[in-house]
């Protein structure tokens, strides 16, 4: 569209400017004009430049611009399903390391508690052990201290009887008489008192 | 004969292969037309059979469709915009168009379709064409806000927008003259560099010996002239973005 629009503004001026030099008799071929200012080959290049062009341009235009174009959007479009599915495989992978994290946590603190809690079964009933032996133990001691405190007794009354005796044997070798049982046993008591 | 195998100008001579008439013109199917329809051929076929396979991976040479693709539209939404991008055809022609006669014209004995200013003031008028049809279609009568810049005194402006119209109107003969201009000198000097190799050679021992030395020129000269293929479309299709950025905003 472009191309002949702005084709035909150009080709107008250079057109009259070869009619001008057909009606002077310019020769076509001039020899010694520079090539490039010979203006009788101007409509001629101009027409098949326009021809040329224009041909590629609506070629480019029609086939390979939209092919180059596709194939470009095509490996976005890949690449960035590609970077999207990595990135869903990763946080699915994430969940799963997170997920297995969590389990070993709660099996640790479930171990942890069977643990404890045996500990405290074990600790509870040496305990208990302990308070039985302990309280048999004090009993048995009880006993022993009673029977013997009741040994002692008997064997202090028992004192009081030989020192008795020993005394009335003494005094009857020294005095060679006999003294009343009451008075020794007053005496004795006096000097164990 | 032999002065004339030197001329270095006897490279642009036209000559006419299939001549045609039309109503008082001459419309022959020149040398010039030959190598305006090798260039389209030889564009037209890269970039068609480059990328038939439409691989997701690209080979070498689809990738160098693919990077000249999207070389020009990058440059063309940079300069111009997203809106720009309904040019992306055109740009991408131009500078497909101007690059391979460019490369084409560097063969010996092949023509240069852009060593012509008629055909390089074609297609930079074909651009300005586009641009004041195209500015008139959007903004009507605004796309002359074109030539009054904002911030400028009012005592300066009719100095500033006749600055600004004289340089619009000397785009199209820049743009042209550019490209030809540098096509033509690049040519010129290869063929002189050239001749001196087979003049020097005709001298004798000598001679060939000093040879040597514009035999070097010529070679690095080619080296040069391939950068300039390059750097003149790319030029002439940078330009033509900016330009056309004129057309889509012509506020400034």
């Amino acid at each position: 569209m472009f191309v002949t629009s702005a084709f035909a503004q150009e080709s107008a001026p250079a057109a009259t400017e070869a009619d001008t030099h057909a009606a002077t008799g310019v020769p076509a071929e001039a020899h010694g004009t520079f090539p490039p200012f010979n203006p009788a080959t101007y409509p001629s290049q101009l027409v098949w430049l326009a021809i040329t062009f224009g041909l590629f341009y609506l070629f480019l235009k029609r086939v390979v611009m939209p092919r180059v174009g596709g194939i470009i959007d095509v490996r976005n479009d890949r690449i960035t399903q590609d970077l999207d599915h990595a990135a869903r495989l990763k946080s699915e992978a994430d969940a799963a390391v997170a997920a297995y994290e969590q389990e070993l946590a709660e099996a640790k603190g479930k171990a942890n508690a069977i643990g404890q809690q045996a500990n405290d079964a074990a600790k509870a009933e040496a305990e208990a052990a302990r308070k039985t032996i302990e309280a048999a133990l004090d009993q048995k001691l009880g006993e022993a201290e009673a029977r013997i405190s009741s040994i002692k007794a008997n064997a202090m009354k028992e004192v009081g009887a030989i020192a008795e005796d020993t005394a009335s044997a003494i005094v009857e070798a020294l005095v060679g008489g006999k003294a009343s049982k009451a008075e020794i046993a007053a005496a004795v008591k006096s000097v164990a008192g | 004969m032999a002065a004339d195998k030197v001329d270095p100008i006897h490279q642009f001579q036209i000559h006419p292969i299939i001549p045609i008439h039309i109503g008082g013109y001459d419309l022959s199917f020149t040398n010039s037309a030959l190598f305006m329809l090798a260039t389209v051929a030889v564009a037209a076929a890269f970039l068609y059979l480059s990328t038939s396979s439409r691989s997701l991976v690209p080979g070498r040479l689809q990738s160098v469709s693919e990077m000249a693709y999207e070389f020009v539209g990058n440059m063309l939404r940079d300069a111009a915009g997203t809106q720009g991008m309904k040019f992306f055809p055109f740009v991408f022609s131009l500078f497909m168009f101007v690059l391979v006669a460019n490369l084409l014209g560097l063969f010996p004995y092949f023509f240069t379709v852009t060593s012509h200013i008629i055909v390089t003031f074609g297609l930079a008028a074909l651009v300005i064409g586009t641009v004041v049809v195209y500015g008139f279609m959007k903004h009507g009568l605004g796309f002359l806000k074109l030539f009054v810049p904002h911030g400028v005194p009012v005592y300066l402006l009719p100095l500033v927008v006749l600055i600004e119209v004289i340089s619009f109107v000397s785009r199209p003969v820049s743009l042209s003259v550019r490209l030809f201009a540098n096509m033509l000198a690049g040519h010129i000097t290869l063929k002189v560099f050239s001749g001196f190799v087979v003049s020097l050679s005709a001298l004798g021992a000598v001679g060939v010996a000093g040879s040597v030395l514009p035999l070097a020129m010529a070679v690095a000269l080619t080296a040069l002239e391939l950068l300039v293929a390059f750097l003149q479309a790319y030029v002439f299709a940078v330009l033509t973005c900016m330009y056309l950025n004129d057309a889509l905003h012509p506020g400034h």
